[in-house]
């Protein structure tokens, strides 16, 4: 199938001279969850911004849908809601004005029932009728939710939308996105929480210093990057690793009472086996063991670290 | 044509012109109502008539123009620059609109109001002073288009302002002093023929000029001049509205 988004050889440089996005070659599936995942001033809000049209794109291309968005903008633009990073929604306005003109502003004719169930579901419904000065941070993060969802656009970016929500209120919005995403909308989000993309994304991309770094299947990528370490208890300490296990990549903890040996993700089940038979051939006796396995933060800075 | 989104950005522009009505309607209307006592009434009725006009009569168009042309610079630039300023403008960037639509919006809204302004004020002179409109439909039609010109003036000022002192720089240093000196009081015959001359580069000469033959069939410059000074006035305008959106000057980066 083709991708929904297609970012081909893509450029830009700030008047100014800064080059912040360096042939970005990107591709999003139609219908996963897209984490683009980077350090403060790597370019993931210049990429969003681009591919939304709030920037003007330097050279390459990008393509929603097979449409050209600075050829066929309007088509490319109407598939598409943005929840910007920053908070800017105009603070006279009511809640319900806001969304209503935004919908327009999208060029679809009212849907009073529509925007019901769209303030209902992020529990704006109560606040419909306050000007937007008098709500919350976290209450204003769902409004401009709710401002990009007024004209049901079957794309989503998503530029840190849980920057500044506690923590019940970031469950409910992942419950939403994961809703969206079932009834078909493509989602790309940016965040600095890693656990949040672990969670949730189906895709990780990651950009640094302008550009892609990895792009990969979530599971794949923890499986591939990630390491596992097995840390064994000792019954006796052991003063040094005997000869017979040097091919095994073992350490041996400052208090000699833990052996912990790290091995990849896709390594064969057999290595352990091999390993605990030979403990036992050597009468290395152990009262305990426990796995432990890197996150996606791990592999994340250590990928940023290789790119540095 | 995306029509849904002319239609938010006007409406949003309007309700902005409720929610702020004393400050947008009621103090211009105020302001002009004076000038009608002092000039009008007490200062008028010791002056000598203009073109056999009574200076009280002769004020009214001039006075309605002065206020058509600040306030629809100022609404159009304060539009403008309000979502630049505060950032809101990503949504108007990344929406499914053409620069003529958001134009339309923008400039319409700033022009309707401004129009009603104007129409607002010739109704108050009245209270006043006793005036005739020689041709309505003139009138309305210069009316109009000063409206539509100036909110497209203002709108060019709002997206090039880096503050809101800048914002309220051209209103207030430029178009009152043209206004003032454009002959809104006073008939440019009446002034040394140096000064006739000089005052002929104003611009604003042209539309009080057009605006007061609609009044009361007389002119100091040709009529025809006059309405083709707006409309090449109205199409510069639209000229550098077009290069801001092509280059995204100020707009986009
Ligand atoms: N309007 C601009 N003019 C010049 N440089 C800019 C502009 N906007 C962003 N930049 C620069 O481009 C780089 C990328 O910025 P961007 O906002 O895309 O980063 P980001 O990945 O979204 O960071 P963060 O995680 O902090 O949001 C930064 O170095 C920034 O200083
Ligand atoms: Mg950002």
């Amino acid at each position: 199938m083709q991708p929904i988004i297609q970012v081909k050889q893509l450029n830009k440089i700030y008047p100014g001279g800064f080059h912040a996005l360096k042939n970005i070659e990107l591709e999003i599936r139609r219908g996963e969850i897209f984490a683009l995942l980077g350090p403060n001033g790597a370019g993931k809000t210049t990429l969003i911004s681009v591919i939304c049209g709030i920037v003007n794109p330097g050279e390459g291309q990008v393509l929603v849908d097979g449409m050209d968005i600075v050829r066929d903008y309007r088509q490319a633009r109407q598939r598409i809601g943005l929840v910007p990073q920053e908070l800017s929604v105009s603070i006279f306005e009511t809640v319900w004005d806001t969304v209503t003109f935004s919908r327009g502003l999208f060029g679809k004719p009212r849907d009073p029932a529509y925007l019901e169930q769209l303030l209902r579901d992020l529990s704006l419904w109560d606040k419909r009728n306050n000007k937007i000065i008098t709500l919350s941070g976290g209450m204003k993060r769902r409004v401009l939710i709710a401002k990009a969802l007024s004209h049901q656009p079957d794309i989503l970016f998503l530029d840190e939308p849980t920057a500044g929500v506690d923590v019940e209120l970031r469950r409910d919005m992942w419950q939403m996105i994961r809703r969206l995403r079932d009834s078909g909308v493509t989602i790309i989000l940016t965040t600095h929480y890693i656990e949040e993309a672990e969670d949730m994304a189906d895709r990780i991309g990651v950009i640094n210093k302008g550009e892609i770094v990895l792009v990969e299947d979530k599971n794949s990528l923890m499986q591939k990057l990630g390491k596992k370490q097995l840390t064994l208890q000792l019954q006796h300490p052991l003063p040094t690793i005997p000869a017979e296990l040097h091919n095994y990549n073992l350490q041996l903890s400052e208090d000699q009472h833990q052996l912990i040996f790290s091995y990849d993700s896709d390594s064969e089940h057999k290595v352990i086996v091999n390993l605990l038979r030979k403990l036992e051939d050597l009468e290395i006796e152990f009262t305990d063991l426990h796995t432990t396995q890197s996150s996606l933060e791990d592999i994340f800075v250590g990928l940023l670290e290789e790119t540095a | 044509m995306n029509i849904h989104a002319i239609k938010a950005i006007y409406l949003f522009e309007l309700a902005r012109t409720w929610r702020t009505l004393m400050q947008s309607i009621a103090s211009p209307v105020l302001s002009t109502s004076l000038y009608f006592i002092v000039f009008g009434s007490a200062i008028g009725s010791r002056m000598v008539a203009i073109d056999g006009i009574s200076y009280g009569a002769f004020i009214v168009p001039g006075l309605i123009m002065l206020t058509v042309l600040t306030e629809s610079t100022s609404n159009a630039s304060f539009g403008i620059y309000m979502p630049k300023f505060s950032g809101t403008i990503y949504e108007i960037l990344s929406a499914p609109v053409s620069a003529v639509e958001i134009v339309m919006g923008y400039v319409g809204a700033a022009a309707t109001k401004s129009l009603l302004l104007g129409l607002i004020i010739l109704g108050t002179a009245r209270i006043f002073v006793d005036y005739s409109i020689a041709h309505p439909f003139w009138m309305l039609g210069f009316l109009i288009l000063t409206a539509i010109t100036f909110s497209l003036f203002g709108f060019i000022i709002g997206v090039m302002a880096n503050s809101f002192e800048q914002l309220q720089i051209v209103p207030m240093m430029v178009i009152m002093p043209l206004t003032f000196l454009g002959g809104s009081f006073y008939s440019i015959s009446m002034l040394p023929p140096v000064w006739q001359t000089i005052t002929l580069f104003n611009p604003v000469v042209y539309l009080i000029s057009g605006f007061r033959w609609s009044f009361y069939g007389v002119a100091d410059v040709n009529v025809g001049l006059s309405l083709g000074m707006i409309l090449m006035f109205m199409l510069t305008c639209v000229g550098i509205i077009g290069w801001i959106f092509r280059t995204g000057y100020k707009v986009k980066v």
